[in-house]
């Protein structure tokens, strides 16, 4: 009996397998996809994005059958959500924590790429991909933030859209298209939603998928920055590499383990972080006719908002916001060291990684707060480190000194 | 790789235990998506039970109560309408009511707590249209031995008074009752269960 | 009697003035508290401040009350215990009367803060220049009177010279000091008012967020989480001796 199932389970797979070689996908890209064997902390990210991309796609679609995009009825959906929806305040928070967490796992994945080179040839275009994801998850965060229809998503969606309107001549008109009113109104929040809840997240996946594919063609890079197929075995299969399955899925699991303890935590402790992650005037119904005294940008649009509001001149305020972003995808071509691990690269590249780093958090800190003088001044000096990081790079990384690099992985 | 067997016992014991909490994880996450989908606070707010006032019911009125968005019928049956319920007996396909479609409360010749008062629940068990009330007995349209009930504009099905499914039509069964019970000889809370006395 | 203002926290009050705030340690096991606190709220705060996103069923769930106890205590407008806590102004007439219409205060705790709402409610005081007679220490030239006098009494501002000597209230770290001389005595004392103002703010922090109650049984998810981790870095492990 038992061999009579095994014998038509093994049938029914050959018959889809003919049809759909589902299981020559999965060897390919897993037990049979090498990867280099000395991955360590910062290579948890990549699995973890995916995942966090995968709860806010499940939590977003149950808060949607919840939700009203309307802006009569938004704020009250929203707590309706929270109160009279079984365990709508779990998805919420989920949702919730999940937007940040997801900038948290996509920003320590984005330095690990700066730590050891992952951007250089011939992983340009797995780069520039990566950065388009991270753009749409800003455009996805900007709007998904309206949806709860506070105070702070009205006059941050308000501040950020009159953004648009310094741009030379076609501003306003600029503006206009994208509220499709003279303010933000029920018509911008319908349209953010549609935006937010299905274009979005569509361009979202496919990028990802794009990534993945363009990883797998090209291969992992490692801490030491050195091809692992520059050395095979008799059989063609790399030395120093190990299949993804089931390595770095076991222990892909134990990062996913250790993340969701941190993500419950913040859900069921923390879920405002603080008023970082949900802010306090966001559970004041938004009010066209009146600003609250201070609005800030969610957290992990400070650096950039900061780097705005650092430039007196409006128009050239956004330009270098912009910019910042743009840099990001030039990096393949203005890195010129031989090396790409930071491991064997020289001082100069080492401090200028550093003084980025503390620019990029510095200016994170100075975009929550109130613009002071010295606030003003320190944020100037940070933009300054900021867009040396990138413009200098091919100067101090042709100078720099680098150590040899090794044969094989160490 | 360790192919032996003394570490393979321990391997696929570590793959059960880890795919085991796995799995508990999974269900901790599955059920609370699962339960938002139970009516939520305010959809049973609005399906919350009905007080009914029957003070100004005449003998022969039907009224019609929403109740968590379905017709509920009360109907005033006068002795007379009551005497009719005998004798359609022959022609009903579950004159004793013995399927399920009412409280054991409800379960006796003329389907009601009070002979008096028919309580019933207004859609067509065939496929949920809301028969008409027709209380005219010999109608031209349903015949000469018509004594009073209810007629499906759908379908054609026919109900008597007390809302019990004829023979040869396509409703299968008996208009069900909702729960209710009498806070008072003249309120009625449709909703609620009468508790064994 | 000389009440004194602790100082503690700092917040920027609504009209931009740095004012102190008093600790207010919010207690949502306290049921009793709660209870009272949603009495108070209805009789003193709910003609004019609707609970519009809160069920009357939900709180009595919540607090430990029968729906019949609710309706017989909470609700005075005829609505059923499944229904949301609103009130019977129209918005238009009390923008007309206030000024503005008067705020839902569902969610005024997650905006405002437990000492904030706490401090507000012992802020009153007398000021002939406002148009209700009362102004408030945290919410200067606030649009509304000092509803709880009948509890409170009244009382007025008094500049005193500094250096007063700690009369144990407050722990007074040697800042400037408001303090108020009670001018109509209410029909509570001082300390029984203070407890009425932390019940109304146990009430309205829970009913900011009723899900506090429940999402701290969390640490059940946390500790299941652990154990999948330990079990994962296990097998990690295990496949792992032998990459070298």
């Amino acid at each position: 009996m038992k061999e009579l199932i095994s014998n038509n389970t093994t049938k029914l797979m050959d018959w889809v397998e003919h049809r759909f070689p589902i299981q020559a996908i999965i060897r390919a890209s897993a037990s049979e996809y090498y990867a280099p064997k000395n991955f360590n902390f910062w290579y948890f990210f990549g699995s973890l994005a995916l995942l966090v991309l995968v709860i806010q796609i499940v939590s977003g679609i149950f808060l949607t059958m919840s939700y009203k995009p309307s802006a009569e009825d938004a704020f009250a959906s929203v707590e309706y959500i929270m109160r009279d929806v079984r365990f709508g305040w779990l998805i919420r928070y989920i949702h919730s924590t999940g937007a940040s967490a997801f900038f948290v796992v996509v920003y320590l994945h984005m330095f690990r790429g700066l730590l050891y080179g992952s951007y250089r040839a011939p992983r340009e275009l797995l780069w520039i991909v990566g950065m388009l994801i991270y753009f749409v998850l800003m455009a996805e965060g900007f709007m998904g933030y309206l949806l709860p229809w506070g105070q702070m998503s009205y006059w941050g969606a308000q501040v950020i859209v009159n953004l648009v309107g310094v741009v030379p001549f076609i501003g306003d008109l600029l503006a206009l298209v994208v509220r499709g009113d003279f303010v933000i109104s029920d018509i911008t929040l319908n349209r953010f939603f549609a935006l937010h809840v299905i274009a979005l997240p569509l361009a979202l996946v496919a990028l990802v998928v794009v990534h993945l594919i363009a990883l797998h063609e090209v291969g992992s890079n490692n801490p030491d920055g050195i091809e692992i197929n520059d050395n095979l075995d008799a059989d063609g299969k790399p030395l120093d590499g190990i299949p993804f399955h089931p390595y770095y899925t076991v222990k892909d699991i134990v990062g996913v383990a250790v993340f969701l303890i941190f993500f419950a935590v913040v859900i069921f402790y923390l879920p405002e972080m603080g008023g970082y992650f949900i802010e306090a005037n966001n559970f004041i119904p938004a009010d066209p006719l009146k600003t609250p005294e201070h609005i800030a940008p969610v957290w992990y649009f400070t650096p950039f908002y900061a780097i705005l509001r650092a430039i007196p001149n409006p128009l050239l305020g956004v330009i270098a916001m912009g910019a910042s972003i743009m840099l990001f995808f030039f990096l393949p071509w203005l890195d010129r060291s031989p090396v790409r691990s930071i491991r064997y690269k020289g001082p100069l590249t080492k401090i200028a990684l550093t003084a980025f780093v503390i620019a990029f958090l510095g200016l994170g800190y100075l975009g929550l707060m109130p613009p002071t003088e010295l606030y003003t001044q320190l944020a100037r000096f940070f933009s300054l480190v900021y867009f040396g990081f990138f413009l200098l790079m091919p100067i101090y990384t042709s100078i720099d000194s680098t150590k040899p690099l090794p044969d094989r992985l160490t | 790789m360790s192919e032996d067997g003394v570490s393979n016992g321990r391997r696929w014991f570590l793959i059960g235990t880890t795919a085991a909490f796995g799995g508990v994880v999974g269900a901790g996450v599955a059920i609370p998506f699962a339960a938002s989908w139970t009516p939520s606070a305010k959809a049973r707010a609005a399906g919350a039970p009905v007080e009914v006032s029957l003070k100004k019911l005449e003998p022969g009125q039907l009224i019609r109560v929403k109740w968590r968005g379905q017709p509920v019928w009360i109907l005033y049956r006068t002795d007379s309408a009551l005497s009719t319920l005998d004798q359609v007996t022959d022609e009903l396909r579950d004159p004793l009511s013995e399927k399920n479609q009412q409280p054991d409360y409800c379960r006796n010749e003329a389907r009601a707590l009070k002979d008096k008062y028919l309580v019933v629940l207004g859609k067509c068990t065939h496929l949920g249209c809301s028969p008409t009330y027709r209380p005219d007995a010999g109608a031209a349209d349903l015949g000469a031995d018509w004594l009073g009930g209810f007629y499906c504009p759908c379908h054609g099905s026919k109900f008597d008074l007390a809302g019990r499914v004829y023979k040869g039509v396509p409703a299968p069964t008996n208009l069900p009752i909702p729960p209710h019970k009498y806070l008072d000889d003249e309120t009625l809370l449709i909703g609620v269960d009468t508790e064994a006395a | 009697m000389v009440l004194m203002a602790a100082m503690s926290s700092h917040l920027w009050a609504a009209g931009g003035a740095h004012v102190e705030l008093e600790t207010m340690p919010v207690n949502l096991n306290d049921k009793h508290s709660m209870q009272r606190g949603a009495k108070y709220y209805v009789n003193y705060c709910m003609g004019c401040h609707s609970l519009q996103y809160s069920r009357y069923n939900r709180v009595a769930k919540d607090l430990g009350m029968t729906d019949k106890q609710v309706l017989n205590n909470l609700v005075f407008t005829g609505q059923k215990v499944g229904e949301l806590m609103v009130n019977a102004m129209p918005t238009e007439d009390s923008a007309k009367w206030f000024g503005i219409a008067p705020p839902d205060l569902t969610v005024i705790s997650r905006v405002r803060g437990a000492d904030w709402l706490y401090s507000y409610l012992k802020g009153f005081y007398l000021d002939e220049s406002r148009p209700y007679g009362v102004n408030n220490s945290v919410f200067p030239s606030v649009g509304m009177p000092h509803v709880l006098w009948e509890l409170e009494g009244l009382k007025k501002q008094v500049h005193h010279a500094e250096q007063e000597p700690d009369d144990g209230h407050g722990g007074g770290h040697g800042a400037s000091k408001t303090q108020y001389e009670l001018v109509v005595p209410g029909s509570m004392t001082e300390e029984e008012y203070d407890r009425a103002a932390r019940d109304l703010v146990n009430f309205l922090v829970y009913v900011g967020e009723p899900a506090k109650l429940v999402r701290r049984h969390g640490i059940w998810a946390i500790l299941v989480l652990i154990l999948f981790l330990v079990a994962a870095y296990a097998l990690k492990q295990d496949y792992w001796e032998d990459v070298h």
